[in-house]
């Protein structure tokens, strides 16, 4: 007979706990039942707008409300509705698809995995997908996002394959500790093979050095437009896949046991989180931590129901990414600090805090 | 004959306790049993007594000592823990690992002596492992592996063994297999042997001493045909059950009385019961 | 005294020394596989050696490298040997016997064979002052020390924060992300804003390079690891017995917290002074350990030994091929364990997935 299954994520996270003793009551999730959730929803959205707004009103440049109205009511010309409508409005549309994106992105891979530590970044994916561009850019000449998105595919795509095949080696499968370990192998990896290539190019390594970082600024509505096909259809298997995570997440045994098709729903949710993080790294750059924090915030809050999670995560990420664009935007006037710094700043302490606790929100 | 105490015991984990104000003499040269529901503290007070927790209240004794104020080396020459689910190092053969438990009784200085080698040997014989010495304990079947754990326990040479559900994962015939051992162990060797079990019908038949621990208090100890009847058994477990005589051992055997539609009513007065229905 | 080598099993000698009267008996075992893999290291390691020291702009034949080293070379044959390349040659031997044994001692530690110590942030730590230093024009001086103290603040930060009740691998590797990430994102930060001459040699120090290394270098160095690795291989036997959980070695009398934050602050510490003197060198951390255990076939203190040297000559052999595979060019020796350890680290853990082991 085989020694018993793993402990679960969480039980791993005490000191030297034997499987006897009495679990304290999970921690209940602060909004609970479907009327409170909805409301919840709904004064998330509306922060979120609040988010959109301020994103089109505050930036390096100050400008006062009045201004920013009227750039769409009264356009004249004027170099402040210049930078309202050619600058921050596609900056804001840009944030906010990627925000969801990410989100959306780190969601399903923890739920199809059962690993709170997915996400696009920690897994890899993310340096994949630059690894690509990065090739594409400079070995191949590719220019614009819509051309090297297929590239950031396919490097997301990769990496995927790649770090769930090492994560998976060994006796007891893919464990969570496992999982990250092979990201973080993987993504130093793609990152010392990015390096590699770079400095053997000066040119390169200076326009990447700045791509890399992961940025919402400078990008036009054209970056926008190429990658928002790949982005819908990404957020709309996303927000479907609720019923299929909460099955998955009883153990794949069990949701066979209760229909569910599990290596298709591995599949497209894979091909989901490879268009929405591909997507994502094509129109900004690899931003790491919204795919990893912002899941787990939403847990705390809503509980382990996937269809009230992911429709969260679609909100709660855009409402991150777009105030840590501001934050950035904001803090060292005039110049801007990329929303990639931002995050990983924020996110890593909040982050730390989270893996303090007794528990982080289990799946 | 190394001596086992422990007195007014309080252990909790992150601030809930577990085992409340426990007093427990392990009798030496025993087989001692530690039985009840799941989450009564069984396996916490097994880890009080080994010193891997440390008390809240209360205190394990060990010859006399308190346990806490002994040099750790010195405890591990006199106590032995098995715990449960333990891993082995990838990769690592049966004589390797059995030797690692010689660790207390070496130093840097002397890092294999004969009486190493001469106590691994003797732990393979009396588990019956020594064919398997040079096979990766990786390979080895539930029941092996187990037997080779247990050697490494009797490497370490210590009067006292615990042991923490030890028979758990192991179907019926390895479990009895390891219950035999220790049964051997306890009367060739006078070791004293505290052990978790799950079973209570083998704790019946093996133990000399059983303690029923209910929501970490002894609700009950002593020789098990004193101890167990049906009272106990529905105070303890909450389970309504006959109690008769093993008709191999003569030890209590528990019967429950909830059997699906196979429970045969007219047969039931054939049977001696024990103690209050 | 009598001394006695008994043979039990076909990979075991045993060493015994009984004093007379009461002298303490002193025995010690050794596996005469590991005894083989380090000698077939070191002879790898010399042949390297020679080779390296004897490669350049003036290329110089093995047999007067070996008379240089003896004092019988020519008066320029003894500034190209002594001054320029010897240096070199040593602190790839040391820096990857350095890095090695962090790398055997973490994943010993941690039970996983994923984990470098890495994953505890010191080569993040070093990164940022490097980097720092580098693209904010302090002085050069600073960077080695500053390096080194960057890592083990990093590390100590990680612990820190990931100590609660006790050590668990899980806390360590999530707090160890986060802390990668954070101090990953000011770098960037850096690197976009400096020259970009500044930011090209701050990417090269982030590859890993023993390009510049002088005497200073391997003075450091040599006395640091002959401090280092003796600690490291006393501590084998509490390694041995951390190895088994912490229950079991609580149980057979190991000082479980004592031991392992021993090893960790040995660990930490060869890993800082490696990435300081030569930058993070990839792979090597992780790769050597496995090659160890492979080819000695064990996963215990002999571990240790074997990965110093397995350490030293991949780390040697990777900056000879460094110098001479695009030659004139020459590469930075972290190219060359990456393009190489990744692919084989890959294919490591492809096969332990095929075995059904974990590496």
């Amino acid at each position: 007979m085989s020694p018993p299954p793993r402990t679960t994520v969480a039980e791993e996270a005490l000191p030297a706990a034997p499987p006897a003793r009495p679990r304290p009551a999970t921690r209940r999730p602060v909004l609970e039942g479907p009327l409170t959730r909805g409301a919840g929803l709904a004064g998330a959205t509306c922060l979120l707008g609040l988010c959109v707004l301020a994103s089109l009103a505050y930036g390096s440049v100050e400008m006062s409300w009045g201004t920013v109205v009227a750039a769409f009511t009264a356009f004249d010309g004027s170099n402040e509705h210049i930078i309202v409508r050619e600058l921050r409005v596609p900056r804001t549309l840009i944030g906010l698809g990627v925000g969801a994106a990410l989100a959306l992105a780190g969601a399903l891979m923890q739920g199809v995995t059962r690993n709170p530590l997915a996400e696009p970044g920690v897994l890899g994916i993310n340096a994949g997908a630059a690894l690509a561009v990065v090739l594409a850019i400079f070995l191949l000449g590719v220019t614009s996002a819509g051309a090297y998105v297929w590239f950031a595919f396919a490097g997301a795509a990769a990496a995927a394959v790649v770090v769930y095949a090492l994560g998976s080696a060994g006796r007891d499968g893919a464990t969570p500790v496992k999982l990250a370990l092979a990201g973080t192998v993987l993504a130093a990896l793609l990152s010392s093979f990015t390096s590699a290539i770079l400095v053997l190019d000066v040119d390169s390594l200076d326009q990447f050095r700045f791509w890399v970082v992961g940025s919402l600024a400078g990008r036009d509505m054209g970056v926008l437009v190429d990658v928002l096909p790949f982005l819908a259809v990404g957020i709309v298997i996303a927000l479907a896949a609720g019923r299929a995570l909460n099955a998955m997440s009883l153990g794949e045994d069990v949701a066979r046991s209760l229909g569910q098709r599990v290596a298709l729903t591995r599949v497209v949710v894979a091909v989901a989180v490879v268009l929405l993080a591909g997507a994502s790294v094509a129109a900004a750059g690899p931003i790491a931590f919204v795919g990893l924090a912002v899941p787990h915030a939403v847990r705390i809050v809503v509980g382990t129901d996937w269809r009230w999670v992911l429709a969260y995560c679609a909100v709660a990420g855009p409402i991150l990414l777009l105030g840590a664009d501001i934050l950035g935007r904001v803090m060292v006037r005039p110049a801007e600090l990329e929303v990639g710094i931002v995050t990983a700043l924020v996110g890593g302490p909040v982050f730390i805090a989270l893996a303090r606790r007794r528990r982080l929100a289990s799946l | 004959m190394a001596e086992l105490r422990a007195e007014g015991l309080t252990l909790a984990y992150d601030g809930t306790p577990i085992v409340h104000g426990l007093s427990l003499e392990v009798p030496p040269g025993r087989i001692t049993a530690l039985v009840g529901p799941n989450a009564c503290g069984k396996s916490t007070l097994l880890r009080g007594l080994a010193r891997l927790l440390r008390p809240r209240d209360g205190m394990v004794h060990l010859d006399g000592q308190a346990i806490q104020r002994l040099p750790t080396k010195q405890v591990a020459q006199r106590l032995g823990l098995l715990p449960q689910a333990p891993i082995a190092p990838e990769g690592i053969t049966v004589a390797d690992l059995v030797g690692r438990g010689r660790y207390p009784h070496q130093s840097w200085l002397r890092q294999w002596s004969r009486e190493d080698e001469e106590a691994v040997e003797r732990a393979l014989r009396a588990t019956r492992t020594e064919e398997l010495r040079d096979r990766p304990v990786d390979e080895l079947s539930g029941g092996q592996r187990q037997r080779v754990w247990i050697a490494l326990a009797l490497a370490q040479e210590t009067g006292i063994m615990l042991l923490d559900e030890p028979t758990t994962y192991l179907d019926l015939a390895h479990q009895v297999e390891v219950l035999e051992l220790l049964a051997e162990l306890n009367h060739a060797q006078g070791r004293t042997i505290v052990i978790v079990l799950h079973d209570l019908n083998q704790a019946c038949r093996y133990a000399d001493h059983l303690v029923a621990l209910r929501a970490g208090r002894i609700h009950a100890e002593g020789p098990p045909a004193e101890v167990v009847d049906a009272g106990l058994v529905r105070e303890v477990f909450g389970l309504e059950c006959r109690v008769i005589d093993d008709p191999v051992t003569g030890t209590p055997l528990c019967l429950p009385l909830a059997a699906g539609r196979r429970r045969r009513n007219d047969r039931v007065a054939a049977t001696t019961p024990r103690g209050a229905e | 005294m009598t001394a006695t080598a008994h043979r039990r099993h076909s990979r075991r000698v045993t060493l015994r020394a009984r004093g007379r009267g009461r002298a303490p008996e002193l025995s010690a075992r050794l596996d005469l596989r590991v005894l083989a893999v380090l000698a077939g290291a070191a002879a790898g390691i010399l042949a390297a050696f020679v080779v390296g020291v004897g490669h350049g702009d003036f290329p110089i034949p093995p047999a007067e490298v070996l008379a240089t080293l003896v004092g019988q070379g020519t008066a320029e044959h003894e500034f190209i040997v002594l001054e320029l390349r010897l240096p070199r040659v040593l602190v790839a031997i040391l820096v990857g016997a350095a890095f090695a044994l962090s790398g055997a001692i973490f994943q010993s530690l941690a039970q996983n064979p994923l984990v470098a110590p890495d994953i505890i942030g010191v080569n993040a730590g070093a990164a940022l002052v490097a980097v720092s230093v580098i693209v904010l024009g302090f002085p050069l001086g600073l960077l080695a020390p500053g390096a080194f103290l960057g890592a083990l603040g990093a590390a100590v930060l990680v612990y820190a924060l990931s100590y609660r009740r006790g050590l668990s691998t899980y806390r360590l590797v999530l707090v160890g992300i986060a802390v990668n990430a954070a101090i990953g994102a000011g770098i960037s930060y850096l690197l976009t804003r400096g020259e970009i001459n500044d930011v090209q040699r701050a990417t090269v120090w982030l590859i890993g390079s023993v390009y510049a290394s002088d005497w200073g270098d391997v003075r450091l160095l040599g006395l640091a690891l002959l401090a280092l690795v003796p600690a490291a291989v006393a501590l084998g036997r509490h390694l041995e017995a951390l190895q088994l959980g912490d229950d079991v070695a609580r149980a057979i009398g190991a000082p479980v917290e004592r031991a392992r934050l021993a090893l960790v602050v040995v660990g930490v510490a060869l890993a800082a002074l490696a990435v300081a003197v030569a930058g993070p060198i990839g792979f090597v951390a992780f790769i050597a350990p496995h090659i160890a255990r492979r080819l000695a076939g064990t996963s215990g203190a002999g571990a240790l030994p074997t990965s110093i040297a397995i350490g030293a000559l991949l780390v040697l052999a990777a900056d000879i091929i460094a110098q001479r595979a695009l030659a004139p060019t020459a590469l930075p020796v972290g190219i060359v364990t990456t393009l190489l350890g990744a692919p084989y680290f890959l294919y490591l853990l492809q096969r332990a997935n095929r075995l059904g082991r974990a590496v």
